[in-house]
């Protein structure tokens, strides 16, 4: 298998290219909507990246924004592009399932925030995006509305938990995606799909209206074709929002100086930026693939002028551990909520109130869901709250303070993102443990609440792509993406949705990968 | 840490679930593991160490008390699995 070629020219623009052809009126809103719409007609069936397909109001939308572009009002730069959102961000009056039976008839009362600026942005909302049930997987593959499959080899998994968010963007089945990231949720779906994503800083995107997994941990984000995409998406969504009572930055990320124009950026180079990268990253579990594109790739930021340093980013084994422990406790305490009476799957074997309660749950969740709030409920029960909880709090407050200082000392740090590139469909579903484990490189940054930015450095032997993450201090989003931008200007491995792009990575010589700059030719 | 038969009751009672034989059984393989793994955190002496619950902990926010929607009663009862009225229905709860 290998990802075919994106089949329009509409679909093989990145977001902010399609925006500029349409202010310019060169593309229609409807006419970019319906290449979309019609491609997941014919094309999603073999990747099953949306739970719901939005046609009507999509086309309904595009109208709009397209007198509202004909007025000579003054939009975004995102205005009129498709756009596609995870199913576990509410939209008014569109079904919202968390990819759970749970929420199977769940219509939404009202928008999310970050939905809300979508549409008052002028993009176009075509569909909800596939993921683990309620975000809790990394693989697509606990959906009660069945698995995703990875455009890139579809035998195997997208990544998740934003599995359909991602799969929709590397198919061409919508210019730019949101995803939530609350362990690596939006980053790991990104490498396994060779794409961008951004997790940004904990507080900086509301997060009313996204259903709550673990709320100090949840973040929506952005994934797209390159950094620029999620960099423009992103400041559509992020700012203050007076519904979610952690929102802290008064105004939405500002990327203007991040970006230079293209006459720029051939002489742009990273000169004097500090890199730090985490020695420790690079010994045990991770697979030759990963190390060697990861490596490879600090070369080339190396060459760009940056300062790379190895160093050793301490306590940093705990992270796992200490991530499930509180994402585990926090979901028990946020799931409490589905209970069978105001809203969602109510069993119809239910006899009395205690049953409605116990009997919907059982019915309505999936394993993995049951299995977190398990662990979570017991981790917080009493005689294992300070063996368990208060100790994964502790390790938290140490794991921050190691990046911390780090980041005293670099610009940013330097990570793979995964331990290996996307496996197999099925091969890892029925061992918890390992899935819970490859998720040591991202983990970490959820429970420093700090920004981190994904992006393609490589392939691997299998042909599958390679992804690292740039990760800062809190509200950095802009210094990141700038350097990603440098990075992805200088390699072909954002290149890949061109028409002229080689679109088979199995094709290409074994010498030339896994660097970021081989044979992707222009 | 194993997860017993006692525990596991304890455990699915907490969660308001009801386990069938075979997931009684998976949960208490599965739980067991993974509770192991997170023993790994003994390794680290965090005596006195500070409890970090959120990232940024000094940035709670307050808005004054007041009601800021309207009505919606209609809206949040369109989803609900049984109403009647103006209400959510349930089960008759007081004998």
């Amino acid at each position: 298998m290998e990802l075919k070629k994106i089949s329009s020219e509409i679909r093989r623009l990145t977001a902010l290219e399609l925006g500029e052809k349409i202010k310019r009126r060169e593309i229609g809103c409807a006419e970019a909507v319906k290449d979309y719409l019609e491609a997941i007609k014919t094309e999603d069936r073999a990747f099953h990246a949306y739970i719901t397909v939005m046609e009507e109001e999509a086309y309904r939308q595009a109208e709009e924004i397209q007198k509202r572009i004909d007025r000579g009002e003054s939009l975004s730069p995102l205005a009129g592009v498709p756009v596609a959102v995870k199913d576990n961000i509410c939209t008014k009056d569109a079904r919202t399932t968390a990819g759970s039976k749970m929420l199977a008839d769940f219509v939404p009362p009202y928008d999310a925030t970050v939905v809300e600026k979508l549409r008052q942005a002028g993009t176009v909302i075509i569909g909800k995006a596939n993921l683990d049930e309620f975000a809790m997987g990394g693989s697509t593959e606990t959906s009660y509305y069945g698995i995703t499959r990875n455009p890139w080899d579809t035998e195997r998994v997208p990544g998740g938990s934003s599995g359909g968010s991602a799969a929709a963007v590397a198919a061409g089945l919508a210019a730019f995606a949101l995803g939530s990231d609350t362990g690596g949720s939006i980053r790991q779906p990104c490498a396994f799909c060779n794409l961008t994503g951004i997790k940004p800083t904990y507080g900086s995107v509301s997060r009313y209206g996204l259903m709550a997994y673990a709320s100090s941990l949840d973040q929506i984000g952005t994934i797209g074709k390159n950094v620029r995409d999620c960099a423009a998406a992103l400041s559509v969504i992020s700012g203050y929002d007076d519904k979610d009572s952690t929102s802290v930055m008064q105004t939405p990320f500002d990327f203007s100086g991040s970006f230079p124009g293209d006459a720029a950026v051939s002489g742009r180079r990273l000169t004097g930026l500090k890199i730090g990268l985490p020695q420790n990253y690079f010994d045990g579990g991770i697979s030759n693939d990963v190390k060697s594109a990861v490596l490879e790739a600090a070369k080339t930021f190396q060459a760009l002028g940056a300062d790379v340093e190895e160093f050793e980013l301490p306590a940093s084994e705990y992270a796992v551990p200490a991530y499930y422990i509180i994402a585990c406790a926090e979901a028990s305490s946020n799931l409490s909520r589905y209970d069978g009476v105001k809203y969602g799957y109510r069993s119809e074997q239910a006899k009395d109130l205690t049953e409605i309660f116990f009997r919907s749950r059982s019915e309505g969740f999936g394993k993995e869901v049951k299995r977190r709030i398990m662990l979570g409920s017991f981790v917080l029960s009493s005689g294992y709250f300070d063996a368990y909880y208060k100790k994964a709090l502790q390790v938290r407050g140490l794991i921050k303070a190691g990046y911390d200082k780090a980041l005293q000392k670099y610009d940013m740090i330097l990570s793979p993102v995964t331990p290996t590139t996307a496996y197999p469909v099925g091969s890892q579903i029925e061992d918890p443990l390992t899935m819970y484990m490859a998720d040591v490189y991202t983990v970490s940054v959820n429970l420093s609440g700090l920004p981190a930015v994904a992006l393609p450095c490589g392939f691997g032997r299998a042909g599958m792509p390679v992804g690292m993450q740039l990760i800062g201090t809190a509200f950095s989003e802009a210094l990141l993406a700038g350097a990603a931008d440098v990075y992805q200007q200088h390699s072909d491995s954002s290149s890949w949705f061109r028409e002229d792009a080689g679109h088979h990575p199995a094709d290409r010589a074994e010498a030339e990968i896994p660097n970021g700059k081989g044979g992707r030719g222009k | 840490m194993k997860i017993t038969d006692e525990l596991i009751d304890y455990i699915s009672e907490l969660s308001r679930l009801e386990l069938s034989a075979g997931e009684r059984e998976g949960a208490k393989k599965d739980l067991t593991d993974i509770l192991n793994y997170m023993d790994k955190l003994n390794e680290l002496d965090t005596d006195g160490a500070f409890e970090l619950i959120h990232p940024f902990e000094d940035t709670n926010r307050f808005r004054n008390e007041g009601c800021v929607n309207g009505d919606r009663r209609e809206a949040m009862l369109r989803n609900a699995p049984a109403s009647k009225g103006d209400y959510f229905k349930v089960f008759k709860t007081v004998e």
